[in-house]
Formats: C-alpha cells, structure tokens, sequence
C-alpha cells in the first residue's frame, strides 16, 4: 500500500499530502506520525494540505486527532496551505478544526513552531 | 425539467469513495460550476458515499446532470439496501452518530448543497437525493 512520505528538518517533521487520499491512506499517516515522534523526539508537526482539493469530515477528524495525538507526545502540529474554497467548504461543512492550529503557509507554519519551541524553552 | 446525462457508478468499497470524488468533480466541472461550488458537491458526495459504504453495506451512486429553463443542475442519488434508518431526524442532527465518526455526514452534506431529499425504510435501505443548482 503506498504511504504518504514524512520528511525531517531538525526537530520538526514535515508532511505534505499530495494525493486525493482514501481513509486507509489517512489513519495510516496517523500511525506513521505518532510513530515517527517518538522515534525521533519531534518537538513539531507541520502538515502542508495546500494540494488537497477536498478535505471531509473523515480527513478534518484526522488531522484533529493528528494534533492531540502529538500533543500528548509533546510535539506541537500546524496545518498549512488551506485552499480558500476548502476552508468555505468545511465551516459550512460544521467542521472549524477546533484544536488544530493553521497557518496560511510553510513559512509561517515553520514560524509559528519555532515561537512556540523557543516560548516552551523560556518557561523552563 | 429534463435530464441531460445519467451514469451510475458503484459505491461498494472504501477506496470507491476517491473514485466518487474524482467522477463527482468532473461533472461539476463540465456543468461549469465555481470551485467553491465543485468543492462544496464533491465534499457532500464524499459524506454520502461513505455514509453509503459504512452504514448501508454498500450501494450504488447515480449522478444527473439537470436542465430546468435557463438554470442547470448536478443531482446525485445515492442508494443502498441496508439496515435503513430508523429516525432519520435524529440521524440528521450535527453530532449524532452511530460508526463513530463525527455525525456530520448528513447534516453537513444538506448544508452544501441546494435540495436534500432521504427516503429509509428499516430493512429495506436508503435512497438519499441531493441536487445542486447553479
């Protein structure tokens, strides 16, 4: 079965869904991430959904469960790259994504992961 | 009213819901619907069908495309024989839910489009018709 590829930069990894995926595709990113957090002690997720021309309620539950899963193993998660039509879609949907923290793309997703890095180190 | 085109597809396995999706958009797009229109019909067939899948054991997927005067139209009738719904107004309420999901397939996908229609008998299935106008 074909995997979607998770990437590692540093302390964060990095995800970009690609394909139109099927819910096997997207519980098996689920099991892959949380593996791979503890694997490697990520401090930071960030999913980059910016080809993503449909997100349903099976994918929003995903990506949901995705943040509290690496919450509880101390990582934090952003969702990048929304398309307008997708956001529309998925208020009107019912769905807002509550405790998934976005950014409207990569480079403000790395930053938000880094303040929140460097806040956490300073309360130490 | 009239019907211009007809196919039917079936919905009998998880991976038919990106088969769905991808027949779905096509259509959409050739009716010349915006890209918020298409996602918001593509996303509301993505619910049903695996509504479809999940809850009726499978079925089958008709989509229409719909000529009434000037305005045109995308219908989809999606249709199973499975256990059917005992109450359907519980069933259409945002949070309910019986396959552990989120419970807002059926509500979410009347929100998205213009005409929501389910007719459930127990025992016998479910047939649910949603059209989009443009």
């Amino acid at each position: 079965m074909d995997r979607i590829p998770i990437l590692r930069m540093g302390e964060f990894l990095l995800v970009t869904i690609q394909v139109d995926m099927h819910d096997r595709l997207a519980m098996s990113l689920q099991d892959d991430l949380t593996t791979r957090i503890s694997e490697t002690g990520a401090r930071g997720v960030l999913i980059d959904i910016s080809s993503l021309e449909t997100v349903d309620s099976f994918i929003g539950r995903m990506l949901g469960n995705i943040a509290s899963m690496s919450r509880v193993m101390d990582a934090d998660t952003v969702v990048v790259g929304m398309q307008p039509e997708v956001a529309i879609t998925l208020v009107e949907l019912g769905l807002s994504l509550p405790g998934v923290r976005t950014a409207l793309n990569v480079e403000r997703g790395m930053d938000l992961l880094r303040d929140s890095r460097k806040n956490s180190e300073e309360h130490r | 009213m009239t019907v211009v085109k007809v196919e039917t597809m079936p919905v009998d396995s998880e991976s038919q819901v990106v088969a769905v999706r991808q027949t779905v958009r096509s259509w959409a797009g050739e009716l010349g619907f915006s890209l918020v229109d298409q996602t918001k019909i593509v996303t509301a067939a993505s619910e049903l069908a695996r509504n479809t899948i999940k809850h009726g054991g499978g079925g089958s997927l008709k989509l229409e495309s719909l000529n009434e005067g000037i305005r045109k139209g995308l219908r989809l009738i999606f249709e199973d024989h499975g256990p059917g719904i005992p109450d359907i107004s519980l069933a259409m309420k945002d949070g309910y839910t019986t396959g552990g999901g989120l419970g807002l397939g059926l509500g979410g996908s009347k929100r998205l489009m213009s005409d929501f229609q389910i007719e459930s008998r127990v025992g016998e299935g479910t047939k649910i018709t949603v059209v989009r106008w443009k």
